[in-house]
């Protein structure tokens, strides 16, 4: 990892320990170390450093609910806004706890699209309409209830056209090729 | 009733206290009432599934007893319920009934 004029700049090695950290995030250092063929000192010391500029965020853990006999309800909500709150509405939206995913579209109209969760249908419903529809700025709402999950990923860090990933000021840049 | 009374009945509530018309869990149609005069002219054009979808779990009778505070609307809009209607029949019983209630507040000033 660089710092040049401002900005971070990821090396293979830094992305190497990323998708090994997303594929196993319990794994040492040494561990990783070996597979890519560096010491283990260097990914402790690639990591901190991707922790203190905020390219880690944070390591969690990805339960599986059903199997802990927790039943719930997924849903997408597709959010119709007036464009001048549509900003308001999502960050809103995205302090709801239930809320997992919050994102802004824009096709025919500008959307936020949510992922949420629910203890049931009726609890589902009632936080749709006495959470989101009163927000000032909904439009109308499309909810979605997801009945199966065939693929539950993260970000593919491998095999994408991304060989160098920029940041600038701290915010992530996707798709950036940097020419050096 | 006293005038204390109805006035709290037909009083404007405030956006998050509203009643949102859905199609389906989920499913908000855009559409919502404020106060019982709104609410009236709301099911002149409200999509009919909505009618069905609320007046069938007791979404009506709900907000009207417990935010409007008219235990007598949402008694008679419950009695619709056994009768087993559907789309736009409800829309003519149920606009007829509030109209008429409607009416009767009004009427005690």
């Amino acid at each position: 990892m660089k710092i040049k004029n401002g900005s971070i700049v990821l090396d293979d090695v830094d992305l190497n320990i990323l998708e090994a950290l997303q594929e196993n995030a319990k794994q040492t250092y040494t561990e990783i170390g070996r597979k890519l063929g560096i010491a283990h000192s260097t990914v402790y010391d690639r990591i901190r450093k991707m922790e203190t500029y905020g390219i880690i965020k944070k390591y969690t853990t990805i339960i599986d609910i059903e199997r802990i006999g927790l039943k719930n309800v997924t849903a997408v909500m597709t959010i119709f806004t007036d464009p001048k709150q549509s900003e308001k509405v999502a960050r809103k939206i995205s302090e709801f706890p239930q809320v997992l995913e919050v994102y802004t579209s824009l096709s025919e109209e500008l959307l936020i699209i949510a992922k949420v969760v629910a203890d049931d249908q009726e609890s589902l419903h009632s936080f749709i309409a006495n959470q989101v529809a009163p927000l000032p700025g909904v439009l109308r709402i499309r909810t979605s209830i997801v009945t199966k999950k065939f693929k539950e990923g993260i970000f593919p860090l491998s095999g994408n056209s991304i060989s160098k990933v920029k940041f600038i000021n701290s915010r992530f840049k996707i798709g950036e090729e940097i020419n050096e | 009733m006293n005038r204390q009374a109805i006035e709290r009945i037909l009083r404007r509530v405030p956006r998050e206290n509203a009643f949102y018309f859905f199609t389906s869990i989920g499913n908000y149609t855009g559409e919502n009432a404020a106060s019982l005069e709104e609410f009236l002219e709301k099911l002149k054009t409200v999509n009919s599934k909505s009618l069905e979808f609320h007046l069938y779990r007791g979404d009506f009778e709900r907000w009207i007893a417990e935010t409007l505070e008219d235990k007598e609307l949402a008694e008679r809009i419950g009695k619709i319920r056994s009768s087993s209607l559907l789309g736009e029949k409800i829309r003519e019983r149920l606009y007829s009934i509030v109209k008429e209630r409607h009416r009767e507040l009004k009427g005690f000033f």
